[in-house]
């Protein structure tokens, strides 16, 4: 039984100084590995549909017709299956996060 | 007999991590009888097999909850290729234990944290999560996600570690283990700490076992359970045995959960020293057909999945039996006869998973 047993913890903790970043003032650097938003080789694109099947969220809509990919950010969990599944390897996911938005809007990617 | 009144212990309180409201039927500041309720996190989420195919299940059942969330979609995963007679490689059951022991790790330090706020011990509460955030770097450096990691996939998983990053884990765990061992101290020696859990909420053995208590609290009341012994994934390779108290006492729910986090990191280091080379995916063919139970060791006790196909790609049925569920019986238990600045703690010690109980 001993009191003020946390004593040494706080003592290294005042000499060590905030373990925090301040963020928004210091750039965060993420890992190579961070999941962030997905991006789109256009010219490459054969419109086969693929991603949009395979999406568990719905968030991609690929229009033959009219040459267009668009994805819903804010629908996208990035979990990269379409990046797996893609047949000519044109969608690769980027190590930023996504931008912040207000609204549902898509982001439109055409060939026309 | 004195006038009893009905406390809420309602669904919003700055003590617990998910809502859950219980009326405490008090005499007098002693607690006589509490009844739960819940449902305030209800999603829905086993009917959501019938609209998403099998394979993209997997990202749904990863969702069910924050805290646990990579075991929920190995489980998902296990009964599916068990269903399928899929064989997964060695190097992917390997890379399954490691990930696991680590959620495994993370959950328990954020468990402590919770119940040194619970008692009001803040700073011991901002410690035990700033040694949290070094485990959390290293899901993000190897899996891509702090919390939701999307590695696991029907037939293996789906990132490597490589050999660097492997010793790198393995040297962090020797650190860790330090740093972990200044904080453990505190919560098992100091007399503050000692007051408000010794001798609080005991829980007997037969009592454990006939109300069908899971996980540490059952551990901790004497019965030797764990599911890991039944040798999943890369367990029947490892040493190690459960960790088992006496008292059954919220302070050996405490002893029992702190062991697990030294063996954890003991467990990993054998994995990292024995791990096999190979590939880390086999493909799938074809669509599940059958039925499969599996059970798996949760950081909060022992998780049922019951997976029904039919042949075609989207599942009949799936079915989660999750440990919190099994072990709210024996909270209500527990919470007779005790003073009310006491349900905070009691509730804690339960670990709570809300989000789980209730998909």
């Amino acid at each position: 039984m001993s009191i003020l047993s946390i004593t040494k913890t706080l003592f290294k903790s005042l000499l060590h100084g905030p373990y925090t970043e301040k963020y928004p003032y210091e750039k965060k650097v993420n890992f190579e590995n961070t999941r962030g938003k997905i991006e789109i080789n256009m010219p490459e694109c054969i419109y086969c549909g693929m991603c949009e099947r395979r999406c568990p969220t719905g968030a991609i809509k690929v229009e033959k017709e009219l040459s267009k990919w668009s994805i819903q950010r804010l629908q996208c969990v990035q979990c990269s299956y379409c990046v797996e599944v893609c047949p000519k390897k044109c969608l690769t996911m980027d190590n930023q996060y996504t931008a912040p938005s207000f609204d549902k809007a898509r982001d439109e990617y055409t060939n026309a | 007999m004195d006038k009893r009144t009905i406390i809420p212990f309602g669904p919003q309180h700055p003590v617990l991590p998910e809502p859950i409201h219980l009326d405490l039927v008090m005499e007098d500041e002693v607690v006589v009888q509490a009844i739960p309720q819940i449902g305030y996190v209800h999603r829905g989420l086993e009917k959501l097999v019938e609209k998403k195919d099998f394979q993209q299940y997997t990202f749904v059942a990863e969702r069910i909850c924050g805290i646990c969330s990579f075991m929920h979609g190995m489980g998902y995963c296990m009964s599916v290729e068990s269903i399928m007679d899929v064989e997964i490689p060695e190097r992917a059951k390997f890379l399954r234990t490691i990930w696991s022991e680590l959620s495994r790790l993370h959950s328990h330090l954020l468990w402590l944290g919770l119940t040194a706020d619970a008692f009001g011990f803040e700073s011991l509460f901002m410690h035990s999560w700033r040694l949290r955030e070094q485990v959390l770097d290293i899901f993000e450096q190897t899996t891509g996600g702090r919390v939701i990691f999307s590695v696991v996939d029907i037939g293996g998983v789906r990132k490597d570690i490589s050999e660097d990053m492997l010793k790198k884990i393995a040297a962090l765990m020797d650190t860790f283990e330090k740093e972990v061992k200044e904080i453990t101290d505190v919560f098992l020696n100091d007399a503050s700490v000692k007051s408000r859990l010794v001798g609080v909420g005991v829980l007997t053995k037969q009592q454990a076992h006939d109300l069908g208590a899971v996980g540490p609290m059952a551990r901790a009341s004497g019965i030797e359970e764990d599911m890991r012994t039944q040798g999943y994934a890369a367990y029947g390779k490892i040493n190690f045995k459960p960790i088992v108290a006496q008292s059954g006492d919220s302070y050996a729910r405490t002893e029992v959960r702190i062991g697990e986090i030294f063996q954890s990191m003991d467990i990993i280091k054998q994995c990292i020293a024995i791990m096999p080379e190979g590939e880390i995916k086999v493909k799938i063919k074809g669509f599940p057909n059958g039925e499969y139970f599996t059970r798996l060791e949760q950081p909060r006790g022992e998780v049922i999945y019951y997976v029904k196909a039919n042949g075609s790609k989207f599942l009949d049925r799936v079915r989660v039996r999750t440990p919190t569920f099994a072990n709210i019986p024996a909270l209500l238990e527990t919470l007779k006869g005790c003073a009310l600045a006491d349900v905070p703690i009691l509730i804690l010690t339960i670990d709570p998973c809300i989000s789980c109980t209730e998909r």
